[in-house]
């Protein structure tokens, strides 16, 4: 890790300065496109009292799910935390804290915060209890709240493939929550499959340029399917 | 007879036109892929980042990247398009999607929906429902008229926790299609068989039934 080149060559070095009760965005929508291996390196570290962001919470045993293994995780920002037993038994003990946040209001906080923008209007959550506490107003007769954005100490993600510059393409539906992501950590973390030789990637197809990223490590993914769900051949 | 599940989607995808972008949310509005008219072209929108949802996948052409909002495996069909999650919730709040299908536990007279939360009971998340319904401009509210023990669920104020207010206007249960205009559902289809009485009896909020309500055929 020099300059622009933003590799590292271990997954300590990836998430060096990462400290307890600093906050984390993850990347991933379910289990699909989460940086898996950060998250097992988190847990490896053992930093407590953090603060994550994530449109969900992994499942038991994979995911965001083992860092709830430690008590890892104090509050949890989320859409939908379902599919994960340890997840409940927290909640309902008290042990974890549990912002429940619409999923498009969610990652709309991130990339406001990854671009500048301190809070946003939006119709999403008017008249229900997202709204609680919130300021109102009313823009051509549409009601709408106030949201502010979110920020990270560390973000972490999951790419396809990165050059050295930290320019990353996603794979498929593994895109989700990474690019807002990436935008809005004081350190991006990218983990990927694949690292290519600067150039390889076409600058047309770049789908996180690189000026967001600070590191970029190589891992091997296990890609966990939650719903596997086929039709005949 | 009270429409079965099969039935409500097929009455559904008659709401469908030629060039519609749809967002089906999951359970009954899922089925709703299944009847689409012929000669009619749509395409599917998934909110965690895919326009162009096609069938489930082969075992030999699954993929765990290629998933949907259910987080089922899926494949993407011609013409697809991927991308964030920012970019597709965009798409949603800005009333990009022609139509929104999704469940939900109450509606009320005002076209409030209630979808996401049980007090007392665990609560998962509201997912994508809040943006999905305060965002689209064309929504069908798909669920039974009446709970197991005949309690209605359609009302004159929902009495659990709101996903959207004042957003709903089409509501088709398991024994009528209605609108919600200017403070009461409007009776405009009955199930094969059932009784505008039955409906009266099971629907709590105010109804209205006009002269031209039709019965629905398949």
């Amino acid at each position: 890790m020099a300059g622009l080149d933003k590799r590292v060559a271990t997954y300590a070095e990836a998430l060096a300065g990462l400290t307890d009760n600093m906050t984390v965005l993850s990347g991933g929508f379910g289990l699909c496109g989460i940086p898996e291996n950060l998250i097992a390196e988190i847990k490896r570290m053992g930093v407590k009292g953090l603060t994550v962001v994530s449109n969900n919470c992994g499942v038991d045993g994979f995911g965001l799910g083992i860092l709830l293994e430690d008590r890892q995780i104090r509050k949890m920002v989320a859409s939908y935390v379902g599919e994960n037993a340890l997840f409940e038994r927290q909640l309902l003990s008290g042990e974890l804290e549990v912002e429940l946040t619409p999923q498009g209001t969610l990652a709309e906080k991130m990339r406001a915060g990854g671009a500048g923008i301190p809070a946003f209007y939006t119709a999403t959550g008017f008249g229900t209890p997202v709204a609680e506490g919130k300021e109102t107003r009313q823009f051509n007769g549409r009601n709408v709240i106030l949201e502010e954005a979110i920020t990270g100490d560390f973000a972490i993600v999951k790419g396809w493939k990165a050059d050295h510059f930290g320019n990353v393409v996603y794979r498929h539906t593994a895109q989700n929550f990474n690019p807002v992501v990436a935008t809005a950590g004081k350190i991006t973390v990218v983990e990927v499959e694949e690292i290519v030789e600067p150039g390889v990637l076409l600058p047309t197809e770049i789908h996180t340029p690189g000026i967001y990223v600070d590191r970029v490590i190589l891992g091997t993914f296990e890609k966990r399917i939650e719903q596997r769900t086929v039709r005949k051949a | 007879m009270a429409l079965s599940r099969e039935q409500m989607a097929q009455r559904v995808a008659r709401e469908l036109q030629d060039g519609f972008y749809v967002n089906l949310g999951i359970g009954i509005p899922t089925l709703v892929a299944n009847y689409v008219p012929d000669g009619i072209d749509v395409m599917l929108q998934s909110e965690n980042g895919l326009l162009g949802m096609g069938p489930f996948p082969t075992e030999e052409t699954i993929d765990a990247d290629m998933i949907n909002a259910g987080k089922q495996t899926v494949t993407a069909r011609k013409g697809a398009s991927i991308f964030s999650s920012a970019e597709s919730f965009a798409m949603i709040r800005g009333g990009h999607v022609d139509l929104t299908v999704l469940g939900a536990f109450e509606v009320d007279v005002e076209g409030n929906i209630a979808s996401w939360m049980i007090p007392g009971k665990l609560v998962k998340g509201m997912g994508g429902a809040m943006d999905l319904v305060a965002g689209a401009e064309n929504i069908i509210v798909t669920m039974t008229h009446a709970s197991k023990d005949g309690e209605s669920k359609l009302l004159s104020r929902c009495s659990l926790p709101l996903t959207g207010a004042g957003c709903i206007k089409k509501v088709l249960t398991d024994l009528a299609y209605l609108e919600i205009e200017n403070g009461a559902f409007v009776l405009r289809e009955t199930a094969p068989g059932v009784t505008v009485d039955e409906i009266i009896a099971k629907t709590a909020g105010k109804l209205i039934v006009p002269d031209d309500v039709v019965e629905m055929t398949f």
